[in-house]
Parts: C-alpha cells; structure tokens; sequence
C-alpha cells in the first residue's frame, strides 16, 4: 500500500444514454499519466452504457483521472460494490485465501471463519474463480438476471 | 493379548443411558481438554460418547437411484440429470450419479484453466434442495422394455429410491499439497501457486472422524453415522483402504490411510451438508458432511478421542513435478497445529497455509450429532463386521 506509482484500481462507469465513454476513456491515456484495461463493455447507442475499467498510474493522477471522467457525466460507481459474498452459500473453507493479493479475504483464527473486508478488496476477482461454490460474486446485476 | 482395562462399558449400555436421557456427550475438540485435565481413566468413566466432524470434498461419492416405470417399461441404457451423464449399466430403471462427472456439454479445460460450473455433484445437491431435475433416458428397447425414450422433469419425490453410496470417504489424514514449479497450478487440492506460495491442507484435524479411532476399534460395517444431515451407514472399508500404515507413537498414521464406504438414504438429508464443487481447472466434485460417534468404551478410546491438533503429522508433497510423476517423496512432516497457525516452514521457506475442510461446517456437524445422542433420536450401533486397521 506504499508505492504510489504502482496504484491499481478497478472502477465500474456508468454512462447516460447521451454521453459515448470512448473519447473521455481514451483521453485518461492522453491528459493524465494513466493506463488502463477495459475488462468489461457494454455500451450501446442511445442506451445507458458500463464498464468496468482496471486503472494504473500514480495515485494522484487516479483521482484526477476519475474527477475528468465524472465532469464529463460518467456516474463512476466504486467497485468495491461489485464484489459482494454470498453468506449463505460461504462454507468457509478457506480456499479463497490463497488467491487474494490484498488480505480482504483473512482467517478468523478464534472462529475459523473467512472473515471478507470490503474496504481491503480491489476486485481482482481471483476468488470468484477459486470458490468452490460460487459465493464470491463478480457482478451482482449479473447475479439477478441468472435464473436456474 | 486382551487388554485388559479399568473402564469397561458396552455400546448396549452407553444406548441405554442414551434412551434415559443420561448419556454424556462431548465432541472431540471439548474431549481434548478433558483427557489433557482430568486423564484417560476418568475422563472415560465421565464420558460416554465422544462425537466427531468433517465437511470436506470425497470425489468418490454419489447417488444410486432408480427411476421407476412409467409404462411402456423401459431398460435404461443412456441416463442424465440435468444433462450430466450416469451410469446405467445395472437393472432396467437403476443409474449411478458420481459427483465428479461433468455435464456432457462441459468445455473441460479447453479454456484452461476451466470452471466446472455444474456436475454430479450439484445435481444431488439439487435433489437434495427438492429442486426440479431434468431426467433424460434413451434405451435400445427390448421385448419386455419396448420404450426407447424418456424426458421429463423429477424431483427427489419422484425417485422410488435415491441412495447415497461413497466408495471412498473420510480419509484417515492426508497430503498437503505445495506446487515447487515455477508456474501456478489447478489441482485437486486446490490452485497452488508458484515456488511454494501457499500450501494447501484438508481434513478437519482433531476432529476428523478417523483421527479420533485410529485403529478404527470402533467403526465397523454397520456403524450408524451422520451423512449429509440424515442418518446413514458404514458399510465397510472404502477403496484404497491403508490396513497397516506408518504411524506416530499414538497411533496416528502418517499419511493417507484408511478410508470408509458409506451409504444413506437421501431422503431427510440437508443440502447444507451437501455441496456441488467446481474445483478451477481441476473439475467437479462435492463436500459431503460426516460425522461419527466413537462410543468410550474404555480408557483406550478415551486416550484416543483425546488426540489434539499437535498429535497429527501430515506429509507435504510436491504437486508440480513429484505427484504427477508418481513420487511419493514427503518434502517434511508438519503437525496439523502448524498448518491451522497460518504458515509452515518446509526446508526453511516459509509458506502461508490454505484450508480446504471447513473448520466451522465440521465443528457444527459434530454438534449437530452430539444434540440429537442427547435427544435420544440417535443410538448407536455394535459393528458387524470389523475394519482391519493395524
Ligand atoms: S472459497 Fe468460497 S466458500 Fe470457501 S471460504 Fe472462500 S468464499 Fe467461502
Ligand atoms: S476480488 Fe477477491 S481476491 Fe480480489 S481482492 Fe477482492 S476479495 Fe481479494
């Protein structure tokens, strides 16, 4: 949590039917010492848009970033909302604990719960992939949408 | 050679106490403390049953299940649920449903490493849940089976039996599992990153059925066990079955050994103690709830249900290279304290230790089964047959 210029941050946008996100997503590239990812589109014309963005750069330069986006009528929704656990489904195991770069994810050594801090985890998504049983949630819309 | 001891109860006398409400039950992680305090004699003069836990994944289980005639009668040859294929190589409307099985239409590891999203497993889940399957049958129709086709959606009511058969649960101790390539890997044990950095561990320690009846003195054909939520049954020794391993000075044996065949209805089970798995790149399986009683009937029984996370050895192994090549090299032992403390040392590297049997889920099926001895709903059985374990 140190080093500043390695700041990683993945953020989800949510563009207004009127706003086209590519100009102001390319322009993060142009006006800010920024790189990004786009690891998930879906924008139509004259239809409300989103994306979720993987964001690196100097920290500083991250939320000037983020504030160009915002003036520019992109609601930016923090992902930290886009990871959510499943408490009923979480069989505490442990098996997501070795995946997790960033100790969201930690043992209850009392309890032996996995205990999961939403403020710790930077959706990287690495436990939605190593849970066993689905409890980690990439995307909670998509969770809605998935009927059985 | 009969030993001969200062306690001596019967199981008939433990059900009786059991029956007047009067049976002491304690589970293994309490017996620890009480064996340590007050010693194997009194503590087996004290205690009547000591219950254990595990909910851990057992690829080798499944469903045997029937699906009855629906006129004209069919000989089942080719059988899904949910498009997950069966085997249905038995009498006419008999399939077997193995929890590794994917569905037909998996992409495996083509897109490595790949999900395993749903499989035999999850289907039994599913029954277990009362939720709709979809039954899928094709045969090539005979003179007293003329039906060649059937599809149609099932519940578990539909089924006029549904019986869980393992041929191999509860293993007695087990590997743990480091990967010392130079590139992660998705195993069974879980996915193990590069040059050690994690360590991966199941079994629920002092827990774990086997660890606590090492010799298996207790458990035998017939034992009555908790499986899954409802009641089921030892029924002998499970495939790969160690007889006479290496073990420690208190009996533990040093790797995987025993293993038990289990069988229960499904009916009654609880598919919080049933769960499909989708293991990353490796495939899919389930973790089955077990929990075993082992009657005191002595102080030997106390002395061995007072076995303690520190008593356990287990072997690490090399995933990478060693496993697949058929090595069976241990690269150390470590006490399973060591392992549930959060990292290990192997050959002065320091690696951070992973779970894969829920400590919690165990803990609660050993109470679970302690509360219903307490009840009285649930008694014990004498073995009818012993499992050798020397
Ligand atoms: S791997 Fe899944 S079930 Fe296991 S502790 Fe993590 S979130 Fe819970
Ligand atoms: S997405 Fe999962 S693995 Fe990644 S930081 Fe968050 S909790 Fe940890």
């Amino acid at each position: 949590m140190t080093e500043n210029k390695n700041f990683n941050k993945i953020v989800h946008l949510s563009f207004p039917p009127t706003v086209s996100g590519r100009p102001v997503i390319c322009n993060l590239g142009k006006l800010y010492n920024l790189s990004f990812n786009i690891l998930k589109a879906d924008i139509n014309p004259r239809h409300e848009g989103s994306m979720t963005l993987e964001i690196m750069g100097p920290e500083e330069e991250f939320h000037k970033g983020l504030n160009y986006i915002k003036e520019n009528g992109i609601k930016v929704i923090p992902v930290t909302q886009k990871i959510s656990r499943d408490e009923e489904s979480c069989m505490h195991c442990g098996m997501c604990l070795a995946m997790c770069p960033t100790g969201a994810l930690s043992l209850d050594m009392d309890t032996r719960k996995v205990l999961f801090e939403l403020d710790k985890c930077t959706a990287c998504g690495m436990c939605t992939k190593v849970c066993p049983v689905n409890a980690m949630e990439n995307d909670p819309q998509e969770k809605e949408n998935r009927t059985t | 050679m009969a030993k001969t001891f200062e306690v001596n109860k019967t199981i008939k006398e433990i059900n009786e106490r059991i029956k007047n409400g009067k049976a002491v039950v304690v589970n293994a992680e309490e017996m620890v403390e009480i064996v340590r305090s007050k010693g194997k004699v009194e503590a087996a003069k004290e205690i009547d049953v000591v219950t254990t836990g595990t909910f851990s994944p057992m690829c080798s289980s499944g469903l045997l299940f029937n699906i009855g005639q629906e006129p004209p009668t069919m000989k089942t040859s080719e059988v899904w649920l949910n498009n997950v294929p069966c085997y249905a190589g038995i009498a006419a409307a008999d399939s077997y449903i193995g929890v590794t099985e994917p569905a037909e239409d998996d992409p495996l590891n083509k897109v490595y490493p790949g999900r395993f999203a749903y499989g035999g497993g999850h289907v039994i889940e599913d029954l277990i849940a009362g939720k709709t399957v979809r039954l899928k049958a094709k045969a090539y129709g005979t003179d007293c089976y003329p039906r060649k086709e059937i599809e149609k959606d099932i519940t578990l009511k539909d089924l006029p039996n549904a019986i869980m058969l393992n041929p191999r649960n509860c293993y007695q101790n087990y590997n743990c599992a480091v990967n010392m390539t130079s590139r992660t890997i998705y195993t069974y044990m879980g996915p193990l990153k590069a040059n050690q950095r994690n360590a991966n561990y199941a079994t629920a320690g002092q827990l774990s059925p086997l660890f606590n009846d090492p010799y298996l003195k207790t458990i035998g054909l017939g034992t009555r066990i908790f499986l899954a939520g409802a009641k089921g049954y030892v029924i002998g020794a499970g495939t790969q079955h160690v007889k006479n391993p290496a073990r420690n000075e208190r009996g533990i044996p040093l790797g995987g050994s025993g293993t038990l065949m289990i069988k229960g209805n499904l009916e009654g089970m609880d598919p919080r103690y049933f769960r499909g798995l989708s293991f990353q790149g490796y495939g899919c399986t389930a973790s089955v709830g077990i929990g075993i009683p082992i009657p005191i009937l002595n102080e030997e029984m106390a002395w061995f249900t007072g076995v303690s996370d520190a008593d356990i050895q287990m072997p690490v192994k090399d995933y990478g290279y060693d496993y697949p090549n058929g090595i069976g090299r241990a690269l150390a032992h470590v006490t399973f304290e060591e392992l549930k403390s959060g990292e290990i040392t192997v050959n002065g590297k320091v690696i951070p230790t992973v779970p894969m049997t829920s400590h919690v889920m165990s803990l609660e099926i050993a109470d679970k089964l302690k509360s219903w001895i307490q009840k009285g709903d649930f008694l014990l059985t004498e073995p009818v047959e012993e499992i050798e374990s020397t």
